[in-house]
Formats: structure tokens, C-alpha cells, sequence
């Protein structure tokens, strides 16, 4: 569980690869984290991402299990081998994502099928298993990155939107059904994050980066909150652009 | 089954549990049968400020027994002085029974809403440390239920391991259904004492020391400013005294006690009330309110000994953020390490509303007791304050390094490393807690942080 001052001594990034769960991460591991685990496809990748945590902490432990984030069967064990190499998840930071940029669906539509695993199918699998594991240590805190994207979602990449608007809402409604549990779900709304995902992409208004949306979930963490958007305006945003009319909509160039 | 959220006095690091209220040895013989591999731990008034007395996602058998000091179930003798006491049962309910006949528990801590099993899991100390040592060197027996469900009676004599090793071990050994207690003879129920302002930091550690007449005095404690700076750093209000005899007492009756609680913190709290600035005003307020020549009054038990307990819940007053309670000690002749730590909190501008100093006595019997010979020094903290996790982790160093400890009573935050090297012993009290209970039931939050239980022991 987390200490009196907030620190959970166990972490577990899903996705370990990825660049915004590694900065979340860099800020959740602070003295009294005891376990890193970094759960991912390319173990060799998040050996060398995490090297400078491991730098900072000599005394902390860092684990690696390999996972397929489109298998979605496989989280059920993935959850299992976690818990099996560190006892008890008390953060879960779940980072997977696929974006598939530039994949024409009109011409391999089969490709939809993995965005959907990994944002959307394998993580609700994933959701569910963890919050087994966590209900019966009576503690532990899943952080969602879920994506603005999700909000209102527009075309150029409605797979992408559509899985996380899909996630959102379910990490919402599990977030509920957890209530007194000691178990709970901060969903992380970003707006366009700079990253190596969206490199050469064209940066969307109220971009933010991988450190700005480490410090907000790091400040939310030990809060009460269950979504949080960075930057926080965005929320502000949306509330109009989820109300405006489609034909208005549509012509935003966003 | 009730699944409930609990925490320490702290008020942080919430977790849930099935909470098991019993004073009954048969309900709680098959409560723990019934523990998962989540395994149990007992609470009593939930005043260890982490989670000591949290086992999340496992059993929490809550042992408070009615505070009623007609109905309590104890047997007390007044000529010896023996309290044999269900172990539910707390210091207030023992003093309310015990002092109009003239007896004083051995060693209070600051509050007296502590049951005798916390006590002794604890092994809690007192303003009187430095004479009387601490709780468990004041228990002649205790019976303890193991965690397969047999009842052993132990002593200093009858296996002293077992007995020093539930003295301190933060009921991982079993749980405590009795004890009997050698009780202190009074005469009345005043205390007699010596109020002493000192300008600043040495001041303080020399008029405590234990060269000077410190000794002289059964308690003694001293109320520090930590937010004080330049020639008054550290500057503070020593008290001392005993136990007034019953001639000095202008009343019909020396023994008569009457302990109240006089308000209630409110229900909600905005996190910031108790800052810097109003820390501030507070402290210069209570050092002015000393007189600035040594004085000698009598006070009640519950304003010499339990002050906070007239404000009821005062452990709300931080808000919701809670707070927690850093309390180290260091050997007697590292007084630069007190001073560093006092600066570190200062230099961060974390405001302590109650630091408390206070020279403490030898070490007993007891692996995990945490009172040894030197100063320890007592702050409490909003938990909220940002980056307190890398702050305290510096002081514990500066603390481990001088080789002191961190009290586990009060802990909220150190490592499992913290612990190994402030105790010493840790390894043979973590045997002959195997010893007791090899199929590792006893658990609790504290327990999985600080590896007190290896968790790969199955159950």
C-alpha cells in the first residue's frame, strides 16, 4: 500500500516502453518504493529507459515481464506473474497504446483489430484482473491514460478515439463499482502529448508533454480525484466542443 | 463479514479490512481460523499513528472493551498494586478505577486512550523513561492467544524470548488477552511541577542532560519551538516533576479524579489551518504563557499527562490530508544530529506543532522496543507537505547514521532497510517470531512494509 506521506512501495507500468508511463514513473518513484515493475514487449528497451530511476535508488528492485498488449487472454497471467515476482500491485500505471498512424483501414481493415486489444479489450481484461488482485489486498490505485481523443471523437483516426472514449467510460464505471474496496482508478485525460508516438505529427492546440502529465498524476495520486486532464483547461474545452453542433464540428480545424 | 476502511491516528495511507470487533477469546479463536492468506492483526484504539493496527485486504480484530470503569474486566488489588486486566481495556478506564484508590499506571503516554494490549505491543514510554523505563518492564505476566488458537501465559521468567519479543513486537506474536500490571502507589492525584522556559536549543539539552538534576525528577519533558530561528532556535519549556504527596494537596479528598473532555475538533478541517503562521503564533504564544522564572505548581493528571486528550479527535485538526508523526531517537552525546534535523525541517519550512524533547533511559529486554539510552525528539507534520518523502528520507539517514531508530508506533514512512539498521536485533526477534507463529498469520500494512513477516510465507 502507499505510505503515510503517499509513496505506494510497489509500481507496475504496463507498457513499459512507454514514454509517457516511464515519466510517470520518474515521478512516482520516490525513497520508500521498494519494487519497479515494467511490463512490456521489448524488455531490453525498458532496461535502458529505466536506467537512470535505477540510478537514483540503488535499493530499489526492478522487475521485467514480457507482454503482447494486443493478446487480451494473455493479461489474466500477465497480472498473475506479476504478483507472483513482488506480492502485493499497489500502483498500476497502464500505458499500452496503439495509435497506427497512417494505416489505411480501408484497405487492411483487419488492422482495427489490435488497436481495439490493446486499448481497448486487453485492457479492460487487464482492468479487471488487477482490480481482483487489488480488492483482495484491500488497497491499489490503476492510473488510465486515457486521451482527449476519446471525448468528442473526429476523423483521421476514429479507431484510436473511439478504443479510448470505449476505456474511458469503462475505467469510470469500474472506478464506481470499486467504491469500498480501497481500490480506485485515476483516469489521465491528456490533450496532444509530444512524443515519440506523435513525432512528425502536427501538434494539436493545448499540446502538453510526457513531464506535465507526470507531475499532474503525481500531484492527483494521493487526491480523491478520478480524472484528471492536462492541461487542466482542456476540461473547460470540451465542455464546449462536445456541445457544439456537428456541422460546426466538423469545420474545427483541430 | 465488514469490510471497512481503516487508518491510524495519522489519518493517512486509508486501506480496508474486515473488522472483527470481539473482546470474546472464543469469537476471536475463530475468527483467525477462518484468515486467508491476507492473515490477521489486533487494533485497539487505533492511537499508533501508521498502520500498526491496519491489515488491508485481511482480518483486523478491534479488542476495545467498554469504558466503563465499573463493568471493566479487571482484578485489582490495592495492597500489592497487581492489575491482572483484559488486554481491551484502556489506560483511561484503568486510571478511573485505580487512582481514587491510590494507584497511577506505571508509564502513560500522552494520551490515555491506549488499551493495555497496545501498550504492550508498543512497549510504550512516558515522560518518566529515564527512571521507570518503558510499559513492558512494568508487566509481570501476559497471556497471549498463538495464531493456532492456543492460549500460553508468559513472564520475564516463564520464556522470557517470547514474552520480550510480544514487549515491542507490534502484535505480530499473538494477541494479548491479559496482563497484569505492577501499578504505581500515589498519594494523590496531583503532580507536582516545575516549569522551566529556556532560551534556546542547549539550553534545553542542558538542563535535561543526564549530568544535571534531571534524574531528580520521576517525569520530565520538554516542549521545543521548532520554529524559532537564530539565538532562540530550538528554545523550549521544560517541565518536570512527581507525583505531589497528599499533604501538599489543598482538598478533601488528594485522590479525586475527574478527567473530561472539554471540546471536539469539527467534523471538517481545511487542510492548511495549522501552517507555518499559525504554528508560529501558537508556539510564541505557549513560550510566553511559561514564566520566565522557574515555577513550581501542582496539575492534574489528565493536564500533566494527557493534555491533547481534552480536545477530542484533535488528530482532525490537519484536514484531511492527515499528518504523520516523525519520532527518533540518537545517542546521548549526538545532540548535533538533533540540531540538524531540527534545521532540515526548518530550512523546508515544515512547521511542527507539537516537538516534543525527551532524554530517555537504557534499553530493556525487548528486541523491537524502540527506548534506549538517548534524546528522542518527537514532530508531528501535515502529510501533504510537498516532497516530504525525499525530506524525511534525508533526515532518516542523518538519524541511521548516527545509529538511532524510528519509533514503529509512529512510523508512517521509513524503509525495511530503516528498520534493519536502527534494530539491531531485528533478526532474532524476526526467529523467534517464526518460532511463535510459523504459519506466519500475524499481518498488518505495517508488517508488509517494513518486512517485519516475510509475505512469501505461506498460510
Amino acid at each position: 500500500m502507499k505510505n503515510g506521506v503517499g509513496v505506494a512501495q510497489t509500481i507496475v507500468l504496463f507498457g513499459g516502453t512507454s514514454e509517457i508511463g516511464l515519466a510517470i514513473l520518474g515521478k512516482l518513484v520516490k525513497p520508500g518504493v521498494s519494487h519497479v515493475v515494467l511490463v512490456s514487449r521489448d524488455i531490453d528497451a525498458a532496461e535502458v529507459q529505466i536506467a537512470d530511476i535505477a540510478e537514483r535508488y540503488p535499493d530499489l528492485e526492478v522487475h521485467h515481464v514480457r507482454f503482447n498488449a494486443d493478446d487480451s487472454a494473455s493479461m489474466v497471467h500477465v497480472v498473475a506473474e506479476v504478483s507472483q515476482q513482488i506480492g502485493d500491485i499497489d500502483v498500476a500505471v497502464i500505458a499500452q497504446g496503439a495509435l497506427q498512424e497512417g494505416v489505411d483501414y480501408y484497405a487492411n481493415p483487419a488492422a482495427l483489430l489490435s488497436v481495439a486489444d490493446v486499448n481497448f479489450t486487453g485492457t479492460m481484461v487487464l482492468m479487471y484482473a488487477l482490480a481482483a488482485q487489488m480488492r483482495s489486498q484491500g488497497y491499489g490505485k490503476m492510473v488510465l491514460l486515457s486521451s482527449v481523443a476519446g471525448e468528442r471523437v473526429r476523423k483521421g483516426n476514429p479507431a484510436y478515439g473511439a478504443t479510448k472514449a470505449g476505456i474511458d467510460g469503462f475505467a469510470l464505471a469500474l472506478d464506481h463499482e470499486l467504491v469500498g474496496s480501497g481500490v480506485s482508478v485515476l483516469v489521465v485525460r491528456p490533450g496532444f502529448v509530444t512524443t515519440k508516438m506523435t513525432k512528425g505529427m502536427d501538434k494539436a492546440p493545448f499540446s502538453t508533454d510526457a513531464d506535465s502529465v507526470a507531475t499532474a498524476v503525481d500531484k492527483a495520486i494521493s487526491s480523491s480525484k478520478t480524472v484528471i486532464w492536462v492541461p487542466g483547461l482542456l476540461q473547460y474545452m470540451f465542455l464546449i466542443l462536445k456541445n457544439l453542433p456537428t456541422a460546426v464540428w466538423r469545420r474545427l480545424p483541430l | 463479514m465488514v469490510m471497512q476502511r481503516l487508518s491510524g491516528w495519522g489519518r493517512t495511507a486509508w486501506t480496508v479490512a474486515d473488522l472483527v470487533h470481539t473482546t470474546d477469546v472464543d469469537v476471536v479463536r475463530s475468527t483467525i481460523g477462518t484468515a486467508g492468506e491476507r492473515g490477521a492483526i489486533s487494533r485497539g484504539l487505533g492511537r499508533s499513528y501508521g498502520a500498526a493496527a491496519q491489515n488491508a485486504g485481511g482480518i483486523v480484530l478491534e479488542m476495545t472493551a467498554e469504558n466503563d470503569p465499573m463493568g471493566i474486566d479487571a482484578d485489582f488489588d490495592p495492597l500489592t498494586g497487581l492489575l491482572t486486566v483484559a488486554a481491551s481495556v484502556s489506560i483511561d478506564a484503568i486510571l478511573r478505577m485505580c487512582v481514587p484508590q491510590g494507584w497511577f499506571i506505571p508509564v502513560t503516554p500522552g494520551t490515555r486512550f491506549v488499551t493495555v494490549g497496545g501498550a504492550i505491543a508498543s512497549d510504550i514510554h512516558g515522560k518518566n523513561h529515564h527512571i521507570d523505563g518503558s510499559f513492558g518492564q512494568h508487566v509481570r505476566s501476559l497471556t497471549l492467544m498463538l495464531s493456532n488458537g492456543e492460549v500460553v501465559e508468559l513472564s520475564p521468567e516463564q520464556n522470557p524470548a517470547w514474552f520480550w519479543a510480544t514487549v515491542g513486537g507490534m502484535g505480530l506474536t499473538g494477541v494479548v488477552l491479559r496482563a497484569t500490571v505492577a501499578m504505581l502507589k500515589i498519594e494523590s492525584s496531583r503532580v507536582e511541577v516545575e516549569t522551566v522556559r529556556l532560551e534556546n536549543f542547549d539550553a534545553v539539552c542542558a538542563a535535561m542532560s543526564a549530568d544535571g538534576v534531571d534524574d531528580d525528577y520521576r517525569y520530565s519533558v520538554a516542549w521545543v519551538d521548532l520554529l524559532a530561528t537564530g539565538a532562540s532556535m530550538g528554545r523550549g519549556v521544560l517541565t518536570r516533576g512527581d507525583h505531589a504527596a497528599a499533604s501538599k494537596v489543598d482538598n478533601n479528598d488528594p485522590l479525586a479524579y475527574d478527567p473530561r473532555l472539554t471540546v471536539s475538533a469539527p467534523g471538517w478541517v481545511p487542510n492548511g489551518l495549522l501552517n507555518k503562521w499559525s504554528i508560529k503564533a501558537f508556539n510564541e504564544a505557549w513560550y510566553r504563557k511559561a514564566p520566565a522564572k522557574s515555577h513550581i505548581g501542582l496539575e492534574s493528571i489528565p493536564a500533566f499527562f494527557h493534555p491533547l486528550d481534552g480536545v477530542n479527535r484533535w488528530n482532525r485538526l490537519y484536514g484531511k490530508q492527515g499528518f504523520i508523526q516523525y519520532q527518533f531517537i540518537v545517542p546521548l552525546d549526538r545532540t548535533d544530529v538533533l540540531r540538524k534535523v531540527i534545521e532540515k525541517f526548518s530550512d523546508a519550512g515544515v512547521a511542527s506543532f507539537l516537538a516534543v524533547l525527551k532524554r530517555m533511559g537504557p534499553q530493556n529486554n525487548a528486541p523491537m522496543s524502540f527506548p534506549t539510552e538517548g534524546w528522542t525528539l518527537t514532530l508531528d507534520m501535515a502529510a501533504g507537505i510537498s516532497g516530504l518523502a525525499e525530506l524525511l528520507s534525508d533526515v532518516d539517514s542523518l538519524v541511521l547514521d548516527a545509529g538511532g531508530r524510528h519509533y514503529l508506533a509512529k512510523d508512517s514512512h521509513v524503509s525495511a532497510s530503516a528498520v534493519r539498521r536502527g534494530y539491531p536485533r531485528i533478526d532474532e526477534w524476526m526467529s523467534t517470531q517464526e518460532e511463535m507463529d510459523p504459519i506466519g498469520l500475524w499481518r498488518s500494512d505495517l508488517s508488509r512494509r517494513l518486512g517485519l513477516v516475510d509475505y512469501r510465507r505461506s498460510l
